[in-house]
């Protein structure tokens, strides 16, 4: 039966993220961007709402209600408050639910009951490499077995909150050359973490280049242990992800642009009576609409368990468009006002071009 | 209820006879049919006529069984499974698919607004016999496109007769021809009561064939969509009955939500068929250029990053996001109805993105498939041709998207016109 309406849970959860991105996060996401930091009691109230934990096995203690159309559902309305703000809630994810898909049970009990607490658990996850025309499918990091341990060689760039995290889930080729993810701890021998990342948008976000020099983890630090993961999966909810993100960005713009064009005067009469206007605004609210129904099909698909890579890439292509295309809209609806930063929309379009570059962000 | 793709399986078998219709029955006249534009499809229309006849009968018989409004519990797919027909039959060829024998949009208009007289009256005729019929709607005027409140053929109520005496002219009326000369069918009319009055004046009449002072002028020759039928009507003092006026005496006299309003509701039901329409044809060009570029050895990488991307595979993936999108939002438009929720909003937002997309989708295909493309050889260039006309019809694109805009904006047609 085709349905369009969310579960009353979920419509209950929307609900509550929705407020907090209003009344807590819209407000000080010009000021967390000018500083580049999101207050910690912004982070925390966030964190509370509690969806990681939904994710986690009953058996650790959590709901044990692993969904994509609820993370989907969640993440887009996390990024219509911001998506620095939303990014740094959201990054524990990125460790746990890779562990609740494919982890081993001594991984799971090892690590998820730490994501049950009421403050954030710092986690993180490095797939990006450095440079132009990076490929999730050809890992430059490698991981090889040698005298017992696992090696880690390769350089990572944009891995949310690396300089706080307690461990990290790394991405590299193993010694088959097949791609897995590897459970690595802060304080492992070998890992360096590197400066602060400056960036085009996301500024709040710190993100970090990380190196990995011959760091030895343990042999059952594999996800998944020998079989290891199904990284393909993880890309799919990564795009999947990336494409709620870009939607929750694009909404917010809409409506801003939305709302000032009904009381931006000129002429004599809002700008939104306007043609021009009015239409870009339709324009704008159609492919907020469109991107989002991609991004629910796709995680519709992945909850059903089958391959969703064709339905997650072209809803991570078709948000990528739309969002940049709304973003940039929004910025034209307010002129002049637009480019200034005192506006959210520049903000906005800054953080959209970001959802083209970033990857490997299995938050749903 | 939960968020859902899934398509019941009932309807993914009628998806698969209809399939076969496409196959065996559309494909293989298409050409023929573009080239010869006046010609009738009439395999299609004696193998279709029994199935349309005997659904409407069944509606009917609903009817007939008691409250034909009465809701059945939970939502009915009755309009999914129009939309994945009308899909599948585009697929197969859009311009046969308009020439489908039955109500159409003229009844539809009946079936929305109509008494259950006038529906036992006047749609009897789309259910029964070994002859098909045809309904259509005229309402387009030379001075009346989008701004249907310009109307000017006239409805005068005669007391002495007790008829209604219409004057004027309709053009690209589709079906017209087949529903008034071609079979026992019927029209339905606007005209206005009141030129002063504007839109509050206009009324929809029911004009059947063989009404005297009603001549079918000219059939359009056009750019797609060639074998569906576009017809010129004149209507010169044309009598009809004092009961064809459509609709209940509230509609009528123009009240309540079943007058001029509610009967252009039920574009809010016929938008989404025709993105449907719009999504069959895109999706022959779509799979007709994979198709062709596999054979010319470029595959599509879904997954590859955007760099590893040729310039032909970017745009074939752009298009197919692109269909999918559109295909998305017409099921959400459908889906609504089916629930039977008010969907003017988001059936506007269907129509207009189907236009834009399978329009571009077609001239993209033809372009990248270059000479080979351009030639009519295949039915490719013909498909771009079709694509056109549902940026067009049912509202322009840019009549949907005005639509769109006073939704997302709260804004009246007064003030944002």
């Amino acid at each position: 039966m085709i349905s369009f309406t969310p579960t009353e849970e979920q419509q209950q959860l929307v609900e509550v993220i929705r407020r907090y991105a209003v009344s807590d996060v819209q407000p000080v996401a010009h000021e967390a961007d000018e500083h580049e930091r999101v207050p910690g009691d912004v982070v925390r109230t966030g964190w509370e709402i509690g969806l990681v934990p939904t994710a986690i096995p009953e058996a650790m203690g959590g709901l044990g209600e692993m969904s994509a159309i609820t993370n989907v559902l969640a993440a887009e309305e996390f990024a219509y408050g911001d998506l620095a703000t939303a990014l740094q809630v959201l990054a524990p994810a990125l460790f746990a639910y890779p562990l609740v898909l494919y982890g081993t049970e001594a991984q799971k009990q090892l690590y998820l009951p730490q994501f049950l607490d009421e403050r954030p658990a710092h986690f993180s996850a490095a797939l990006v490499e450095p440079g132009v025309f990076f490929d999730p499918h050809d890992l430059k990091t490698t991981a090889r077995v040698e005298g017992g341990k696992i090696l880690i060689n390769g350089v990572k760039s944009a891995v949310p909150l690396a300089a706080v995290a307690n461990a990290m889930l790394v991405y590299a080729r193993d010694d088959g050359g097949k791609a897995a993810a590897y459970i690595v701890e802060a304080d492992a021998h070998g890992v360096e973490i590197g400066a602060r990342e400056k960036l085009l948008g996301v500024r709040a976000l710190p993100t970090h280049r990380v190196t990995f020099k011959d760091a030895a983890v343990d042999l059952d630090c594999k996800l998944g242990g020998e079989t290891g993961a199904d990284v393909q999966a993880l890309l799919n909810r990564s795009w999947t992800a990336l494409a709620a993100l870009g939607v929750g960005v694009a909404r917010y713009a809409f409506e801003y642009a939305r709302d000032y064009a009904k009381q931006r005067v000129q002429f004599g009469v809002p700008i939104a009576q306007k043609q021009a206007i009015a239409f870009m605004l339709a324009e704008m609210a159609i492919e907020v609409d469109a991107a989002r129904l991609m991004v629910w099909e796709a995680a519709w698909k992945l909850d059903r368990g089958e391959d969703a890579t064709r339905e997650a890439y072209l809803a991570r292509q078709y948000s990528d468009k739309a969002a940049m295309f709304v973003t940039d809209a929004a910025v034209q609806v307010l002129g002049g006002y637009g480019f200034i930063r005192e506006y959210p929309v520049e903000r906005l379009l800054r953080n959209a071009r970001g959802l083209a570059t970033f990857d490997g962000l299995a938050i749903i | 209820m939960a968020i859902s793709f899934e398509i019941p399986e009932n309807v993914k078998q009628q998806q698969d006879m209809v399939k076969m219709v496409a196959e065996h029955i559309m494909r293989p006249i298409s050409r023929e049919l573009d080239e010869n534009e006046h010609a009738r499809p009439l395999p299609f229309v004696e193998n279709m006529w029994p199935f349309m006849r005997d659904m409407q009968k069944r509606n009917l018989e609903k009817l007939d069984a008691g409250d034909g409004r009465k809701r059945r519990e939970g939502p009915g797919v009755a309009n999914l499974r129009l939309m994945m027909m009308i899909e599948m039959l585009s697929w197969g060829d859009a311009g046969i698919y308009l020439c489908l024998p039955g109500g159409a949009l003229g009844g539809a208009a009946i079936e929305a607004v109509g008494t259950p007289e006038q529906k036992k009256k006047y749609l009897g005729r789309f259910a029964e016999g070994d002859q098909a019929a045809w309904g259509a709607m005229a309402m387009t005027e030379p001075g009346a496109g989008s701004d249907t409140s310009s109307i000017q053929t006239t409805a005068v109520f005669d007391e002495a007769a007790q008829q209604w005496v219409i004057n004027g002219e309709k053009i690209f009326c589709t079906n017209g021809k087949l529903a008034l000369d071609e079979s026992n069918g019927l029209v339905v009319v606007w005209a206005t009561i009141d030129r002063e009055a504007g839109r509050a004046g206009m009324r929809p009449f029911i004009v059947e064939a063989g009404t005297p002072g009603v001549k079918v002028t000219k059939t359009e020759i056009k750019h797609g969509i060639r074998a569906s039928d576009t017809a010129a009507i004149v209507f010169e003092n044309a009598r009809i009955p004092a009961d064809a006026i459509l609709g209940s005496p509230e509609v009528q006299r123009g009240e309540g939500s079943g007058g001029f309003k509610g009967a252009m509701a039920t574009f809010d039901a016929t938008r989404p068929l025709v993105a449907a329409s719009a999504l069959g044809i895109g999706r022959a060009s779509l799979e007709f250029l994979i198709e062709k570029l596999k054979e010319n050895g470029v595959e599509i990488p879904y997954g590859a990053p955007y760099h590893q991307l040729s310039a032909i595979q970017r745009d074939v993936i752009e298009m197919e996001a692109e269909l999918r999108a559109t295909y998305l939002l017409t099921l959400r438009a459908i889906s609504m109805l089916d629930h039977g929720q008010h969907n003017s909003l988001e059936a506007s937002m269907a129509k207009a993105k189907a236009g834009k997309v399978v329009t571009r989708i077609g001239q993209k295909a033809v372009a990248l498939l270059g000479a080979a493309g351009y030639s009519r050889e295949w039915l490719l260039e013909k498909w771009m041709r079709d694509a056109k006309i549902n940026d067009l019809y049912e509202g322009t694109g840019q009549i949907n998207t005005l639509i769109v805009a006073r939704r997302v904006l709260g804004y009246s047609s007064r003030e944002l016109s």
